[in-house]
């Protein structure tokens, strides 16, 4: 939603700042003069405020641009790269069987790590005792190997990506999560089960490593006996993870191409890693 | 001035009709408070829980803080000297210039680990009440103040020929020459009560529920927008602006309701 309002917006102040400040027309370079026009984006609203952001610092690049972002979910995106309504889809999953006729260009992955107080002496959870931890059948410590404790449930509020990737995972209704603390972002859950020993919640991967790593009394706990951390996303081997992709409907010319190839390249590696994802192995 | 300020407010009014009169027409008002749940994304949209997180966590606030409130604006004017009540009312300023997403960090990391102590999970209705209490204090307290200050002198003056004591002079002639003041001052601190936002968003839990008791936690409408804002398209975007617009409502019918207390002069001295 943010980018839909603020994109236009933004477009806007960008060009009129590019347009006062750029060099005159003959002075620039010929590549650029080449790449001129409209970039419509639609889709998952996981993506959007990451292709948002690497729009931005597109257009920053190439004065004659404008790329147009709105979310609206990742069938939406499908839909319209099919009709040819968006230039490019964004699709925060892999694609399905019958969607293959699509061209996929991975830009980033998204995976989440369960997330415990350091003071916690649990060392694993199975993937069943977080569901019924979830579902409220389990409601202390003591019933998993723990202290005699009552358990807190930290759960992300609707419509976030992280909740959605969490339930899909676990194969829980969002319905039937019984929650005691419900939050907002990644660092909002980590405050929450630093100061709590008996909480437990999870949060984008990217942001619980960082937080583990400075300081903050918590600790990622290893999903299927595979430990959490960004290497283990990058490589693959970590279940509770989903790629980023943009689609096209066929093999990306011109702008598409430039753009694509830019959102994937080294430059926006660190506003992927600003966003709590993993940057696609190149 | 007062056309602009007046104007904005319509405007904002009737940007939040435009934004719900969609989902108004299509699933109809009675749904938000008919719904068995608040599940936005499985089409439930029950507000009826946030309207009473919203609710308690107000009027618990004020009614702590109004007694706290005035009372110190009395000790500050009647009772202490000079040097303190100068120092006291620095204090008092300088807590209403806190920022409040200070306060909410405070109440996150302080004020929620103790509370968890004392009846788990620690992010309550009570921490909301204790937070928002705080935060509306010194709106109270210096209202008060000012309205105490504009008390006529003559009136303390033949109060103390009539060889009254201090605090029937308070209770029997300062409060009610004060009254329209003192009210003001507790219309605008649950006006803030009401609208908080960031620090009832990091201490009080926000699961959507009518809390049983104080330790259980709630949450508010204007949460529920800052919180779900950021991701919510469709009919679950348009739902928020129905709670935005809820909120509205509510605090039209407060300051409705502040005018028929006083019969329309609470803003006279």
């Amino acid at each position: 939603m943010k980018s839909r309002i603020f994109t236009p917006l933004f477009i806007g102040f960008a060009a009129s700042l590019v347009q006062s400040c750029s060099k005159p027309p003959e002075a620039a370079t010929k590549s650029a003069d080449q790449l001129q026009g409209k970039l419509v984006l639609t889709g998952s609203s996981t993506v959007a405020p990451l292709a948002a952001e690497i729009a931005k610092l597109y257009e920053a690049e190439h004065s004659g641009v404008r790329i147009d972002v709105q979310s609206g979910g990742s069938s939406r995106g499908i839909a319209d790269a099919r009709q040819g309504v968006a230039d490019v889809g964004m699709v925060s999953r892999s694609l399905k069987d019958n969607e293959k006729d699509l061209q996929t260009f991975t830009i980033a992955k998204d995976g989440i790590s369960i997330i415990v107080n350091n003071a916690n002496p649990i060392k694993r959870l199975t993937d069943k005792q977080i569901v019924d931890i979830y579902t409220d059948k389990i409601n202390n410590w003591k019933q998993v190997g723990g202290i005699d404790a009552p358990i807190t449930v930290v759960n992300k509020a609707e419509g976030r990506s992280t909740l959605e990737l969490f339930a899909e995972h676990f194969k829980i209704d969002t319905k039937n999560i019984k929650a005691d603390v419900v939050i907002g972002d990644n660092e909002q859950g980590i405050k929450t089960v630093g100061g709590n020993p008996n909480a437990v919640g999870y949060v984008s991967i990217g942001s619980g490593e960082y937080a583990a790593t400075h300081q903050t009394p918590i600790k990622l706990l290893p999903v299927e006996g595979i430990a959490a951390s960004i290497t283990n996303v990058t490589n693959g081997t970590f279940p509770i993870s989903r790629p980023l992709n943009l689609v096209t409907k066929t093999t990306p010319t011109g702008l598409q191409k430039d753009f694509i190839d830019f959102a994937r390249s080294q430059q926006v590696q660190d506003i992927v890693k600003e966003q709590y994802f993993v940057p696609a192995a190149q | 001035m007062a056309i602009a300020s007046g104007a904005i407010v319509l405007l904002i009014l009737l940007f939040l009709i435009w934004e719900t009169l969609p989902i108004l027409q299509i699933i109809g008002l009675a749904r938000f408070f008919n719904d068995p749940a608040w599940h936005p994304t499985s089409e439930e949209f029950n507000l009826v829980p946030m309207l009473w997180g919203t609710l308690f966590v107000t009027v618990g606030s004020i009614l702590i803080a109004t007694p706290i409130g005035i009372l110190s604006a009395v000790f500050c004017h009647y009772y202490a000297p000079k040097a303190i009540a100068n120092l006291y009312r620095r204090a008092i300023e300088l807590l209403a210039g806190i920022p409040s997403v200070v306060y909410g960090f405070w109440g996150l990391v302080v004020l929620v680990p103790i509370i968890g102590r004392i009846h788990p999970p620690g992010p309550s209705l009570l921490t909301g009440i204790l937070i928002l209490t705080l935060m509306i204090l010194p709106t109270i307290t210096l209202v008060a103040d000012a309205s105490l200050a504009s008390v006529p002198s003559e009136y303390l003056r033949g109060c103390a020929s009539c060889g009254l004591g201090r605090w029937a002079t308070v209770r029997g002639v300062v409060f009610p020459a004060a009254k329209s003041g003192l009210i003001t001052g507790v219309i605008l601190a649950t006006g803030r009560a009401i609208g908080e936002t960031m620090a009832v968003l990091m201490v009080c839990g926000n699961v959507v529920q009518t809390p049983k008791d104080i330790f259980e936690p709630v949450r508010t409408l204007t949460a529920n927008i800052a919180l779900e804002m950021a991701y919510a398209v469709g009919n679950h975007r348009a739902a928020l602006f129905v709670t935005g617009l809820v909120l509205m409502v509510m605090i039209i019918a407060l300051v409705i309701a502040a005018e028929l207390l006083n019969k329309g002069h609470i803003y006279e001295q």
